[in-house]
């Protein structure tokens, strides 16, 4: 088998190294994919959607169902994620440990109920002592990272930016949370029926802007259309639409990386994990 | 000899990609362990990925951010090249790749967790035994 696959591979890859002698060269002005449809984004993007980011324009306006389908396609991923995997049976085992002491208690039936208050934590199976270090550090570190992931996708028109890369970020920093505490402090502050609805919410947004244009008299997510319904200067209407529909990619795609970090480190059950 | 130099330098960069690509092709194929095929299909997608990124470039040009536009209005006297900035329409088509590939690779792995807690392996030839072995409900 490693031998016929290594064949294929050369056979393959001959074939594709020849096929590289009809190809442009590299960073060739008039190869084909550089004449057509790019010439025209690059002279008359800033005229007519008055957006100097190129990338976001050609992505929030010019491709808008393409756009609006991967947005749904990260969404249907964290859906599938989430109906692989979830798991709402009870745990077994469960473990507490003594906070004052450190010594920890197994209980083997989980009906068993620890009438301490404070005295004792639920902790996970392959607890580790947190380091103090990496939770201050992180700890100080979170909002910061959230508040870029925000400029990334409110700058996003203007600079190197968008709702995808900032929903990455934001969602990163949520991860690096369960990654220096533990998967259970994630779980308590961002629970999942509020990433359920994020991610929906996300995908909600994109889709009711292209419809909303639609109800003004124009076409699905011509955005020209909102004009009557924002106190703006009407030039600068298709800008704000795509930062409308940049703030609904962020949303999806933040929620969606949360949705299946989280499922997959706890194999759904949502309680202990990396 | 005086042809083949102009030749590496103006196509080195589709060569290096066709490369990676095999790689991940490769561990596609021959690889025993469901875990390190997905590792291939991610290879195989970044030489995808840096393919269109490199058709997109020119010599010459910038990145696609229209320079002075962002007061809105000085934009339009001035008149703008196309040779100046470099195609922003790969960049289009890989920005949502990338995000797709990392959603499907999630996908692709709580498959993998859900194979594992029912065979207890990952092993293709290993799964193949079991699979035959354990009759379906």
């Amino acid at each position: 088998m490693k031998f016929i696959g290594f064949v294929i591979v050369c056979l393959t890859g001959g074939l594709l190294l020849y096929g590289t002698m009809d190809l442009p060269d590299w960073g060739d002005p008039n190869s084909p994919a550089s004449t057509h449809l790019s010439d025209y984004y690059i002279e008359n993007i800033v005229a007519e959607t008055r957006v100097p980011n190129l990338v976001t324009a050609v992505l929030a306006d010019y491709r808008g169902y393409d756009t609006m389908f991967e947005t749904a396609v990260v969404f249907c991923a964290g859906l599938a994620c989430f109906l692989l995997l979830r798991d709402f049976r009870p745990k077994q085992d469960r473990y507490f440990r003594h906070v004052p002491t450190g010594v920890v208690l197994h209980f083997k039936n989980p009906e068993t109920r620890l009438a301490a208050g404070h005295e004792f934590e639920h902790m996970d199976k392959e607890w580790v002592p947190s380091d103090m270090i990496i939770k201050t550090v992180c700890r100080i570190l979170i909002p910061f990272i959230q508040i870029y992931a925000l400029y990334v996708v409110a700058h996003g028109d203007f600079s190197p930016g968008g709702g995808f890369q900032g929903g990455v970020i934001f969602g990163s920093s949520l991860i690096l949370m369960a990654i220096s505490y533990n998967l259970k402090t994630l779980v308590k502050r961002v629970t999942e029926k509020f990433l359920s609805i994020f991610a929906a919410t996300g995908v909600l947004i994109y889709v009711g802007l292209g419809v909303g244009a639609m109800l003004m008299g124009g076409h699905f997510l011509d955005y020209g259309m909102l004009a009557p319904l924002l106190p703006s200067d009407p030039g600068h209407i298709r800008a704000l639409g795509m930062l409308g529909v940049e703030i609904g990619v962020g949303i999806a795609v933040m929620a969606v990386m949360v949705i299946i970090y989280v499922n997959i480190v706890s194999k759904g059950r949502h309680d202990e994990g990396l | 000899m005086s042809d083949i130099l102009p030749l590496i330098v103006a196509k080195y960069n589709f060569w290096l990609y066709i490369i990676l690509m095999m790689i991940g092709l490769y561990a596609m194929i021959a690889k025993n362990n469901l875990m390190k095929k997905l590792v291939g299909m991610n290879i195989f997608q970044t030489a995808i990925i840096l393919f269109y990124v490199s058709i997109g470039y020119k010599h010459g040009a910038t990145l696609p951010i229209i320079q002075g536009g962002h007061g809105g209005h000085s934009a339009h006297d001035a008149v703008i090249h196309a040779a100046d900035y470099i195609n922003p329409l790969p960049h289009v088509l890989m920005l949502t790749a990338i995000v797709v590939s990392v959603a499907t690779f999630g996908v692709a792995m709580a498959l993998c967790v859900r194979i594992y807690q029912r065979y207890q392996t990952l092993e293709e030839d290993e799964l193949r035994m079991r699979v035959s072995e354990i009759p379906h409900e």
